[in-house]
This record gives C-alpha cells, structure tokens and sequence, in this order.
C-alpha cells in the first residue's frame, strides 16, 4: 500500500470501530481518542518526505497490509510457561501483555507494598478514574506526532504502573509482550508509569514475538516522575527481522526528579524510537542512554527530542551503535533549551561504527539554545573498529573474531555500567555478547528459530 | 630459532626494508640501532604479521616454519611477542579481561584447558610484581590513561605473563627515568633463560648496560649495514649515526 491508501485506511478503520470503542471507553478516553483523530486527520502519515521521518523507512514499512482487530486473541496456551525468566539472581515482577492487552492468566503480584497499583489499562480508565485521568495522554497530546495520535486512537491496553509517594519498589517489575497467532498484524500498546514524589522505580519492558508473521507495532510509553522521584527506565527490543516497530518513550520530570532510561536495540527489523524528555521541573535530571546493534538490512532509527523548561536541569544523552553488513542507522537528537531554562547542563553524544562500507549512518545534533546562562555540548562520531587495537589484541594471541569482539563489546559497555542494577546489567551484557558472536541471542523459550538466517 | 634472508617489505608502495638478513639463536640477545626512520619498528611490525606492510622478496623461518605462512593471532602463540613502541589504548577493555583472553587462547593453542580465575589471580599478581607494576593499572581498561613509562611496564608485565620464545622489545626504554628502566630490565632478565630470544631495538645504548646483548646490529635506510658484539653500541654512542652514514 502507499501512505495515501494507508492513510485512507486508518481513517475508515477508525470510523468503523469508533462506536465499538464508545460503548467500552470512559467519556474521557473516548474524547481523547476522538482529539488524536482529529489531529490524525489534519497532519496526515509523516514518511520520508518529512523531516522528522526520512530515514525511518515508513514506506517500506507501509507496503505491508496489517490486520488490526479489537478482538482479543485467545493465546492458546497458557503464556506464563512460554516465558520464565532463566536468569537466578534477576529477580523481577512479571507481568505479561498479549498481543498489546494485559494478560488475563498474569500471576498475581506479591510482596509488593499494598498502595502500589499495578493493572490494565483497561481497569484502570475505570478504576483509578482520578489518577488516571490526571495522567493519561497528557504528554503525547503535545505532540505532533502522527504516528502518537495514530496509537491515541487505537490502543485500548496495555500497562498501568502507579507508585504511590515515598514509596519505594525495590524488585525491578518486568512486563514482558509476546506477540503471537497467525497473519500480520498491526499492535498498539500503550503504558502509563505514574512515580510518586521521593518514590522510586525500576521498569523493564521486552519485546518478545513468537510468531513469524510481519508485524508493525506502535508503542508508546508514557512516565510521568513527581518530584524527587526516580525511575530507572529500560526497553529491550529483540524482534525478527520481519518486525517494524515505532516506540514511543515519553517522560516528564518534575522538580528534583530523575530517570536513567536505556534503549537497548539488540535485534528488529525495522525499528523507529521516538524519545521525548520534557524537563519541566528544576533541578530535573534526564540521562538518556542507548544502545543499538544491527546487521542485515535492518534499519534502526533514533529520534530524540530533549526540552528543559526550567532553570538548573541537567541532561546526558549517549546512544551508540554498531553497524553490520547492509544496516542502516541513523540519530536525530534535538535540544530545546527555553528562554528561562538558566544553567541548563544539557549533554549530547551519538558514537557510531560502522563494520562495512556498506553498513551506513547518519548522526544530526540539533540544539536550539533560548537562553543565555546554560552549558551545552553535542559530539557525533562514525567510525570503524581501530585497527590498532585490533592488532595489538591479536599480537597477545586473540584471535581476529574474538578482538572484534571484545572491541565492539567494550565499545557499548560504558553504557552497561551506567546500569545500577547488577545482575539485569549481567544479562544484558550476556545478550549483547550472543547477539555480536551472531548467536540466536537466547531471550528464552522463544519457540521459532525467527533470528537464523533465511 | 630466527632466520630471516634477504627481506624485503613496502607499504603504500614505498619500499623500507630493503634486504635484511639476520639469524637468532635460542638463548641470544640481539640489538639493533639505528637512526630514526630506518626501519626498526617496521621490522618488528613485520616479524608480527601486521598486514599493512608487503613482503615483497625474502623469507623469514622461525622454529623451523615459514613465519609468513602464519597469522598474527599465530605468531603470538608460536611465541613471538612484541612489546610496542606506541602501546594502543584500548577504552571499554579491563586489563583482566585482555589478560585472561589471551592466556586461555595460549593455553588452548597448547592443548592445555583454561586457567581457572584463581590461579590466574595469583600468576597475575606473581607477574605484576616481577615488574613492579602498580596493583590499580591491571584494574583500568588496557593502557588508558597510563603515563608513558607504565605503559611500557605494563608491555613488560604482558610479555612475562605470556612468557614468549621470542621477545621484541621496541623501543621499550624511551619514556622511562633512569629506575624505571633498571626495574623493567631486571623485570627482562629476569625472564631471560636459555631456551629464549630477545631483540631489543632501542636508539641508544643505556638499555643496553641492562640487557646486556651478545650481538648488536646497525640498521640504515632498510639495511643492516653493521654487526658486531656490545662493544658497536658503545663505539656507536661516541661517534653518533653519521659515522655509518659515511
Ligand atoms: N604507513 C606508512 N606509509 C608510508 N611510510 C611509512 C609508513 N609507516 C612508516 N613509514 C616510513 O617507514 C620508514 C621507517 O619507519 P619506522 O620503521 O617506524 O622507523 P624507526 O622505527 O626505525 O624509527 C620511515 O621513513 C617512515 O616514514
Ligand atoms: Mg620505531
């Protein structure tokens, strides 16, 4: 299909369902969903001939027709075995989505303090009314993303995370979505992470695909961080080759408040990141990390937009990538320092290595500077492994493969120690390690070889 | 244990070494000195295997192979091992880590199984101290951020805990004061026997009152164009490299 025949065909969707969705919507999610449409329908489908998407191969995406149902697909099985965690020492919460909704078999959550809410979305726009409300689509509704409004309109579950003030969460909770069942579908996921003032979380959030279909997911998570709080952010994209995916991270920090969030692309076919950090309260702390790694014809595409609104906020941004045979990559990141936004530490680098000539990337920095008092950096670099390292490494008796890859592993190891907890910084690094050595990175139980090679 | 004859080598198809023939024994300590830009490290990068440099005439045997026939990753487990003039940084690599890999590939190459990560703790600390190498630089990522002359230590400390049959030291005394290089020439000695060969490049005979060499070489434009016993490098020191040229 074209972007015209695409776009004709979200607005009809829409159309069709939207009193399906009326009749199970709270008023207010409804006239949200109804708001993105209208907006949806304004902007139309962004693809390469827009700035903010030239590179992020929509077209090749939109050339596949996707089946998108309300209806909830039965997982057949009971997902809880499809997915254990193997790692001893990585203790977390499992919560399991299916096919973007909130599985209904998830087990139930224990140990955990009793004011933290932890469900659907779907319970929670009734539930949690007032919390919910307060939070939901406040920072995507500012966006004039089409591809935002396009999962504004149609997600209907996914994660609600709700850490009550002075409260801390000390095991990291880990929602995990499996995508499964015949045909290629279209999935929008949507979660809502709401910490509390003095309030502390660890989240981990991984892509798992069980089936071989092509599928084109839209994501969006939004965090929402009150003062002084801290949320310790990591996505783990590990997807076939077939898999589009558009992911969208929104956060806002409220005063004092801090993330460390950590885009981890180990694997996808397509994979589009959209990072917005709105800084909107002083003294907020954003330290935006990411680590992509592609071969193939895979695409990766990184697209950051970093906002400080007021005065002594401080942001670290470094995203690194390795790029093998025919991949392609690239890195928007953009700074928006407001008039106000006084001593302002705002820090960019985006480190590239390219493995072949083939392998291409391309790195922009964009700083928009409205204020005078502020401290700003911004470094890009594309470049292959160090060929003196190499042979110093290969001079000791390591042999070539393993030089590449202790240099290509050292190379986005300095991102892996910024992880403050250990044995999911282990596991990270255990997965990064099979995914250089070209190993089926064994994310378990993934019962379809969908990594080998065709 | 190294024969090399009539070598020849270019690289971007600029010819430096222009017919070099040498020939160490076990149990030998060979220099060679020689004016800047004559092709000492080119040499040592060669008898390496690095790839930029072209072999275009002659022929290097060592322990009874064709040295040319092998890779890097070979040669170094033959035994030959280089001690840099320009140690590499290498971010993101802890010393421990490179260490530990490279032992394992040696001992794997000899059949043996992997070191276990206590003994190799204490050989690490065995080998760091025979240098006197400082205990946080094993910790740190390979040479970064060391100063010149633990960088030329710590080449030292490598080359004892890969214990190689045949060392090139290049240029290892150039950056060291005067007691780091007596503490890195008894760290070589010390690791001397007779069933292993060492070629110390160096540009002045100082290293020399250390390791004490049975043969010294003179290498200009490519060529050795003198041999002789210690007694060159002293006679060398006093007449300065413009009497070769002459
Ligand atoms: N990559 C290169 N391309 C061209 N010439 C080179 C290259 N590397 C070294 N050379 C030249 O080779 C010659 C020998 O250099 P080198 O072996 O480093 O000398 P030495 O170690 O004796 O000082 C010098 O003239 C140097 O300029
Ligand atoms: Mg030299």
């Amino acid at each position: 299909m074209d972007i015209e025949t695409s776009y004709k065909k979200y607005i009809r969707l829409f159309e069709e369902i939207s009193s399906k969705l009326k009749n199970e919507d709270s008023e207010f999610v409804f006239n949200t969903r109804m708001a993105a449409f209208k907006k949806f329908k304004d902007a139309g489908l962004p693809d390469h001939n827009h700035e903010n998407y030239k590179y992020a191969g929509i077209a090749e995406i939109l050339s596949e027709d996707y089946e998108f149902s309300l209806e909830s697909r039965q997982a057949l099985v009971d997902l809880n075995q499809f997915f254990e965690c193997e790692v001893k020492d990585l203790d977390t919460h499992v919560i399991l989505l299916s096919n973007g909704e909130y599985y209904q078999n998830n087990k139930p959550i224990e140990g955990i303090n009793e004011n933290v809410i932890i469900c659907s979305l779907k319970e929670a726009k009734f539930k949690h009314k007032e919390i919910f409300e307060k939070y939901y689509n406040k920072t995507v509704s500012e966006s004039n993303d089409s591809y935002a409004a396009l999962n504004a309109m149609f997600a209907n579950d996914g994660l609600f995370i709700y850490i009550p003030d002075n409260t801390k969460v000390n095991k990291t909770i880990q929602l995990v979505n499996l995508t499964h069942g015949f045909g290629n579908k279209n999935v929008f996921k949507r979660n809502l992470v709401v910490v509390g003032k003095n309030a502390e979380l660890s989240l981990i959030i991984c892509d798992h695909t069980l089936n071989n279909s092509k599928n084109f997911t839209i994501d969006i998570t939004e965090s929402y961080i009150e003062e002084n709080g801290y949320l310790q952010y990591h996505t783990l994209q590990n997807e076939p080759n077939k898999s589009s995916v558009i992911n969208n991270l929104f956060i806002q920090l409220e005063r004092y408040a801090r993330i460390n969030s950590f885009v981890l692309s180990l694997h996808g076919g397509i994979i589009r990141n959209n990072l917005y950090a709105k800084l909107s309260g002083e003294n907020s702390e954003a330290n935006l990390y990411g680590v992509n790694l592609t071969d193939r014809k895979q695409r990766i595409d990184n697209f950051t937009i970093i906002d400080h609104i007021s005065p002594n906020s401080t942001s670290n941004e470094l995203y690194k990538g390795i790029l093998d045979e025919e991949a392609k990559g690239s890195f928007a990141g953009r700074i928006i320092v407001r008039p106000g936004a006084q001593k302002t530490n705002a820090y960019q680098t985006n480190k590239n290595i390219c493995l072949t000539p083939e392998a291409k990337m391309r790195t922009k920095p964009q700083l928009e500077i409205y204020a005078d008092d502020v401290k700003c950096s911004h470094g890009a670099t594309v470049g292959q492994l160090d060929e003196d390292a190499l042979f110093y490494l290969r001079q000791r008796g390591i042999d070539y493969k393993e030089a590449r890859l202790l240099l290509m592993f050292a190379f986005v190891n300095d991102i892996l120690l910024k992880m403050e907890i250990e044995p999911l910084r282990n596991r990270v690094a255990s997965l990064i390690n099979a995914r250089l050595r070209g190993e089926f990175s064994d994310c378990s139980h993934c019962l379809l070889n969908c990594h080998t090679r065709e | 244990m190294l024969s090399i004859k009539d070598l020849h080598a270019e690289i971007n198809g600029k010819e430096i070494l222009k017919g070099i023939n040498l020939e160490i024994k076990s149990g030998e300590v060979h220099a060679i000195m020689g004016p800047n830009g004559s092709g000492k490290s080119t040499l040592a990068s060669v008898l390496a295997g690095k790839e930029e440099y072209e072999i275009t005439k002659g022929e290097i045997i060592y322990m009874e192979k064709n040295l040319l026939d092998l890779s890097v990753e070979e040669r170094a487990k033959e035994g030959i091992f280089l001690s840099f003039q320009y140690p590499v940084e290498i971010p993101g690599v802890s010393m421990i880590n490179f260490m530990k890999t490279a032992v394992n590939e040696h001992r794997k190459y000899q059949g043996l199984p992997p070191i276990s990560s206590a003994e190799f703790l204490k050989y690490m600390r065995e080998m760091k101290d025979l240098v006197e190498l400082k205990s946080d630089l094993a910790n740190r990522s390979v040479n970064q951020g060391f100063s010149g002359g633990e960088k030329k230590r710590n080449e030292i400390f490598q080359m004892a805990m890969l214990k190689p049959k045949l060392a090139i030291l290049d240029e290892t005394d150039s950056g060291l004061d005067i007691d780091a290089l007596r503490i890195v020439a008894n760290g070589v000695n010390k690791l001397k026997t007779n069933e292993n060969s060492i070629i110390v490049i160096t540009h002045y005979q100082r290293l020399l009152d250390y390791i004490v060499p049975d043969f010294v070489h003179i290498l200009f434009d490519g060529k050795i164009v003198k041999s002789g016993t210690k007694e060159l490098a002293l006679e060398l020191e006093q007449k300065g490299y413009n009497w070769i040229k002459e």
